[in-house]
């Protein structure tokens, strides 16, 4: 797997981006300013749709062209009917919904694919806060406080893993990434991913799947 | 206000808003937008154009079945109509408007065309870019055909013998007047409050015509709420002895009827906030009441000085006539289908539609209804709800975010379309 190494894409980004076919229809949850969007649109021509609550991001990717909702993830995805769109995807969201598993099933519903995002729990940075330090974990990629946090699941790759074989789904691909410099670059974890990534992305689809 | 063209700022409104003259125009925007643009772009010079069709026999046959003929529209337009024909804007007014969006007729002018803040060089309506149409609504009393006009059959006003029309007869005459500037396509409709009716409706009749659609501030059917308000400024009209059912224009005018409905018309442009913030209870030119039933208050003076302007420009018939199109409307019974959702699965317009915080004639969950029905549909649709202070108002006031998005949203049409 190679990234998409262009416009200055954050690094998770450029690794969802490169997952994507030219051409798809991809609907972005939670899609910020959408730097990932526009990158898709720019360079893959992909047909996309944006959900996203805060009114200042949602004008930030209406004044970009591209076509984005203001609304809450979790109700705006009841409207779309099944298999709308080619990839659903939720990148660093998953780890602040209500009731994940309802969304991931909404996700394989309205899409074909589906990608996830989500900081790493696991990572040692983290489990070395907690056992010698003791206290909840305040990272590059966490950096809240257990008042203001917006993080309300904790998972670690790991966990995600052992979920998607709970819930029936099909891990297609996965990155466990380590992410420096502002998300601008990074690198692939391939030993010990639980441990040394900071984020991990996975494409999940239906188990049974006709060959 | 509907039109923008009504005076907002009375001397006494300027002093509820802030403490000394200048402070007032800053943080007062209802004052502001009839201003001229502080910045000094505009389309300039302007004129008022006539087009007339549907002569008899070929009348225009509209919702009721009535035959009405002949049709004139007034209508404006700025800036150049490229090569291809690709850059139409058509811009629908609301209930009180008419064709003169922007610019000036004459250096005299002491202000410009009601969404001059949206419309001209630079804005979010580029004329430098785009080719921009604004016609009177069929009904109105602005250069349209409406109830004041001459009835060819009698000679004499139309009055009540005028038929009843609806925002998609509105649409058929925009229609044919497009056919005779030999418009094909038209790139995008923006318009709010009625005039964003007029957008759904011309998005669903004519499909293969629209290419975007920027509906703001509106609904796709008016509810009891918006219904029960034209209704009382509808009685209030009627049961002034002077409009004498309708036929009036040798004589007395309905004057004191009309300026009450303008007068409701106005409560419903606001919010709670936006009255408290701009005059609370503040009194009119006096330390303590007067005992009285003088204005007292200051937002009492505000809404007789609107009723008092609104009379000089407007007829109560039209009045009459375009408040009961804009109730009549109802996307779906419109367009003869079971719901919006198969209403908008006529359209194939990219869409964006946005609405504003503190709009209670027009709520933002009315937007988002129809925005869940354009999803359902299938449609390509953006939504935006604009945080704002200033009621339904809000969509006719500078405002930096919304023309924001429409420049953007208009750019990236016209990148798709080229």
């Amino acid at each position: 797997m190679k990234p998409d190494k262009q416009d200055n894409l954050r690094f998770d980004l450029q690794v969802i981006a490169s997952w994507i076919e030219p051409g798809s229809r991809v609907i972005g949850l939670g899609c910020g300013e959408g730097e990932l969007l526009y990158y898709l649109k720019k360079h893959k021509n992909i047909r996309e749709t944006g959900i996203e609550i805060v009114e200042e991001r949602v004008a930030t990717c209406i004044q970009k062209g591209l076509s984005v909702i203001q609304g809450d993830i979790s109700e705006e995805i009841a409207d779309y009917p099944d298999n709308n769109f080619d990839y659903v995807i939720l990148s660093q969201t998953l780890q602040q919904v209500y009731e994940p598993l309802e969304l991931i099933k909404e996700m394989m519903r309205i899409g074909g694919k589906v990608i996830v995002s989500f900081p790493n729990f696991g990572h040692w940075h983290i489990r070395y806060q907690v056992l010698f330090k003791g206290i909840a974990p305040l990272t590059p990629q966490l950096p809240y406080q257990w008042y203001d946090t917006p993080n309300i699941r904790i998972l670690s790759i790991r966990d995600f893993r052992e979920f998607t074989r709970r819930v029936g789904v099909v891990i297609e691909k996965e990155a466990a990434i380590n992410t420096n410099n502002y998300y601008r670059s990074g690198r692939i974890a391939r030993v010990w991913p639980n441990l040394r990534a900071t984020y991990g992305i996975y494409l999940i689809g239906p188990k049974l799947r006709k060959p | 206000m509907e039109d923008a063209r009504h005076d907002n700022a009375t001397p006494a409104g300027c002093r509820a808003a802030g403490k000394g003259g200048e402070l007032c125009v800053k943080k007062d925007p209802m004052s502001e937008y009839i201003a001229h643009d502080s910045e000094g772009q505009t389309v300039g010079k302007v004129e008022k154009k006539f087009f007339t069709f549907a002569a008899p026999p070929d009348e225009l046959i509209l919702d009721s079945g009535a035959r009405l003929g002949p049709v004139t529209l007034a209508y404006e337009t700025y800036g150049t109509l490229n090569e291809n024909g690709s850059n139409v804007v058509l811009v629908p007014h609301a209930l009180t408007g008419d064709s003169h969006a922007a610019g000036y007729y004459s250096e005299n002018d002491d202000k410009p065309g009601w969404w001059d803040n949206m419309i001209g060089p630079g804005k979010g309506v580029d004329t430098d870019k785009y080719f921009v149409v604004c016609s009177n609504v069929l009904g109105g009393c602005m250069g349209s055909t409406g109830p004041a006009s001459i009835n060819p059959d009698t000679g004499r006003p139309y009055g009540m013998g005028f038929p009843f029309v609806t925002i998609a007869d509105m649409v058929r005459a925009q229609k044919a007047l497009l056919d005779h500037l030999d418009v094909k396509s038209i790139l995008s409709l923006i318009g709010g409050s009625m005039g964003g009716m007029q957008v759904l409706q011309w998005a669903v009749q004519y499909p293969e015509m629209v290419r975007s659609a920027i509906p703001l501030a509106t609904t796709m059917r008016h509810s009891a709420l918006a219904i029960a308000f034209n209704e009382v400024a509808r009685q209030a009209i009627i049961a002034d002895p002077n409009w004498n059912n309708g036929d009036y224009y040798d004589g007395k005018k309905p004057d004191l009827g009309l300026s009450v409905a303008r007068m409701i018309g106005h409560i419903t442009y606001l919010s709670d906030e936006a009255m408290r913030r701009k005059f609370g209870r503040k009194l009119q030119d006096k330390e303590d009441f007067s005992f009285n039933f003088d204005a007292d208050f200051q937002v009492e003076s505000y809404l007789r000085h609107q009723g008092a302007k609104f009379v000089e420009r407007f007829d109560a018939n039209s009045f009459l006539y375009i408040t009961k199109a804009a109730d009549y409307f109802d996307l779906a019974h419109q367009n003869r289908v079971e719901s919006g959702i198969e209403a908008f699965s006529h359209a194939t317009a990219r869409f964006l539609v946005a609405s504003f915080t503190s709009d209670w004639l027009y709520p933002t969950y009315q937007s988002r209804e129809m925005v869940k029905a354009m999803k359902k549909s299938g449609l390509n649709v953006s939504f935006c709800e604009i945080e704002a202070d200033w009621g339904h108002d809000a969509f006719l006031l500078p405002n930096q975010r919304l023309t924001n998005l429409v420049k953007g949203f208009l750019e990236s049409v016209y990148n798709e379309t080229r």
